[in-house]
């Protein structure tokens, strides 16, 4: 059974609306690799575009791409429709694109609330300016809490969480300093089952209160779970863009796989 | 960027039933510091018990004056290895500034408030230096601080003895400006009868100051992110390589601070003095709950390790003992010291 599912020429159904970020056929080539080629996609507000695809497919350029660590070498790049370059993470951090990374940005020695503010610390208007660690903390429990964490004393050093906790709080961070659109690499990469549904659960109140989200994953079950469309990557190239509506996680699982591969080495070690 | 957005995430709250509360008592035994404050009562008792001259209020007003000296030092190494970095050229650098301040007013007919500052610049420069090529070549701050400190333990020697044809600099004691600058950096003043060394307000003032700049204000914080995790802090924004660069300066003011009071105390400055102390620094840092890997640990930690070593210093004297155990002891209670700290953290941790 061969499963090749072609890849429509323009825009999967997705709300009609302009899209928040939109990738027209962008290709990156480091001197003589060719690391992503003509590669399209969209991003919409509300929904969750996941990014699929084994090591070595492309997923991490492509997300330094949208984030603004590196330019494209091909193709275009649309923040609300309008072409854009970013020069720098923070070009795309002003323009609402947050990027949540796996080593997550934070210092496991210092407490959450610490965590939650560092580099934007909230300071009092009177003279010494000092911290305003109570505004802070207070911020801290009330914006975790609205993603369903709850965490009554958010002195404890964040390296206490659990891996899952530490992942929404750095989601909660992007949040709340201004993100619309956020990219997460590989959130439940680390992540045992019941951590990794805590994390699918934030990914859909965010989805649900407006926010597109890019999910970054190698587990087509977790992407199916809480994807809106997928787009498969395998070998720098766009395998797959479809809906939710238009595959079934058997076929996503089958398509990761590498579909024929996968039945040839089902047959190879037949026992 | 607002910090006004309005997020409506509402949503069911999960709660990880394995992550246990922790009470006052047991926040207050993980401070840091707690395993230094403990043994700074053990050893007070313990030299009020052998030694009755450590009981009067002479003795409490002179080990204070040995405390503070290294104290101060300790501050300001303290801040930095918080920081994650560390500096062995911190001893020498004292010589060096004390010497340059001395050497500089005394051949220029300088008034010695104008050596002092061209002192302070000097030393904030050495500062600057050890970070620059810290942050620069990426290279261990042990390594870096070790060749400066082989450097300047050269030059405090050969450039003394070169300018004024000795190992120790001319007396500056009859100079303009060292009556004013003895005041500021090594008078004396009395209470109840008991007279107190300058340095002890210094070092007090220095770590109300570094404590207050640690908890309360950005700074502190990108001080406890760039020791604990320098990438994450910089990918959040954090000016890691400023804030470096400013502990390593901040340790050449110190250095300058300490220099000067030894100039102004002692009128000459042995060229080969200081050799060792960034060691003592760096044991009251460490004693007072700072980690060697950085992010962790307290001002106030430090200045009761500076403390410790003050008791032990002179309590050793009071108490009739050959000085020449200060080392073993010295030893003894580092050890101590951090394997106490290591295990309070890790009862605490654990309950």
């Amino acid at each position: 059974m061969t499963a090749t599912v072609d890849r429509p020429v323009h825009d999967a159904p997705s709300g009609g609306k302009v899209p928040l970020v939109e990738m027209k056929n962008v290709g990156k080539t480091y001197g003589n690799i060719v690391a992503l080629h003509d590669i399209s996609l969209r991003v919409h507000a509300g929904e969750v575009t996941g990014i699929l695809g084994d090591n070595g497919a492309g997923k991490s350029t492509l997300i330094k791409i949208i984030s603004g660590l590196h330019q494209q070498t091909d193709g275009e790049l649309l923040v609300d429709g309008e072409p854009t370059k970013f020069n720098s993470p923070k070009e795309a951090l002003a323009k609402g694109i947050a990027t949540v990374y796996q080593n997550l940005a934070v210092v496991p020695l210092m407490p959450v609330w610490r965590n939650f503010f560092l580099g934007q610390e909230l300071r009092k208007t009177r003279f010494p300016k000092s911290l305003d660690a109570n505004a802070m903390r207070a911020t801290t429990i009330s914006e975790l809490s609205k993603m369903g964490i709850d965490l009554p004393d958010v002195d404890v050093a964040i390296g206490s969480l659990s891996g899952g906790q530490r992942q929404c709080v750095a989601i909660a961070r992007a949040v709340f300093f201004g993100a619309r659109v956020l990219i997460l690499d590989e959130p439940t990469a680390a992540l045992g089952v019941k951590q990794s549904g805590v994390v699918l659960k934030y990914i859909t109140a965010a989805k649900d209160a407006g926010f597109g989200v890019v999910f970054i994953t190698h587990n087509p079950h977790h992407a199916h779970m809480v994807g809106n469309h997928f787009v498969l990557l395998n070998r720098g190239r766009q395998k797959l863009d479809c809906t939710y509506d238009e595959i079934t996680l058997d076929h996503l699982t089958q398509e990761m796989a590498g579909g024929d591969e996968l039945e040839a080495l089902s047959h190879e070690l037949k026992r | 960027m607002s910090t006004e957005t309005e997020v409506d995430l509402t949503h069911k709250v999960v709660r990880d039933e394995r992550v246990k509360e922790q009470n006052r008592l047991q926040r207050l035994l993980i401070r840091p510091e707690m395993g230094s404050l403990v043994g700074a009562i053990a050893i007070f008792i313990f030299f009020a018990i052998v030694a009755p001259p450590f009981r009067s209020p002479e003795a409490l007003a002179t080990v204070l004056y040995a405390s503070s000296t290294i104290g101060i030092m300790a501050c300001a190494v303290a801040l930095l290895m918080i920081g994650g970095e560390f500096d062995l050229s911190a001893g020498v650098a004292v010589t060096t500034s004390s010497i340059a301040a001395s050497l500089i007013s005394y051949n220029l007919h300088l008034n010695l408030w104008a050596g002092a500052g061209l002192a302070l610049v000097l030393s904030l420069a050495i500062g600057f230096f050890n970070g620059y090529l810290v942050m620069k070549t990426k290279i261990p701050s042990f390594l870096i601080t070790l060749s400066s400190f082989l450097m300047l333990t050269g030059i405090n020697l050969a450039v003394t003895k070169l300018i004024s044809g000795q190992v120790a600099t001319p007396s500056v004691s009859d100079m303009q400006g060292f009556d004013s600058a003895q005041k500021v950096f090594s008078s004396s003043f009395s209470v109840g009868g008991v007279s107190i060394r300058i340095t002890v307000l210094w070092w007090l003032l220095f770590t109300a100051v570094a404590t207050y700049v640690l908890f309360k204000t950005k700074i502190g914080n990108w001080i406890f992110a760039v020791g604990g995790d320098q990438d994450s802090a910089r990918a959040v924004g954090v000016p890691v390589t400023a804030v470096k660069i400013g502990l390593f300066m901040f340790v050449g003011f110190c250095a300058w601070f300490v220099g000067m009071h030894l100039l102004f105390s002692f009128n000459t400055v042995q060229s080969g003095q200081g050799v060792d102390n960034a060691f003592l620094y760096i044991i009251a840092a460490v004693i007072g709950g700072c980690l060697l890997t950085g992010g962790y640990g307290t001002a106030i930690g430090a200045a009761i390790g500076a403390f410790i070593f003050g008791m032990t210093n002179q309590g050793i004297v009071y108490a009739g003992w050959n000085p020449d155990w200060f080392k073993f002891f010295l030893g003894a209670m580092l050890l101590f010291a951090v394997i106490a700290n290591n295990a309070f953290r890790n009862y605490a941790a654990k309950r």
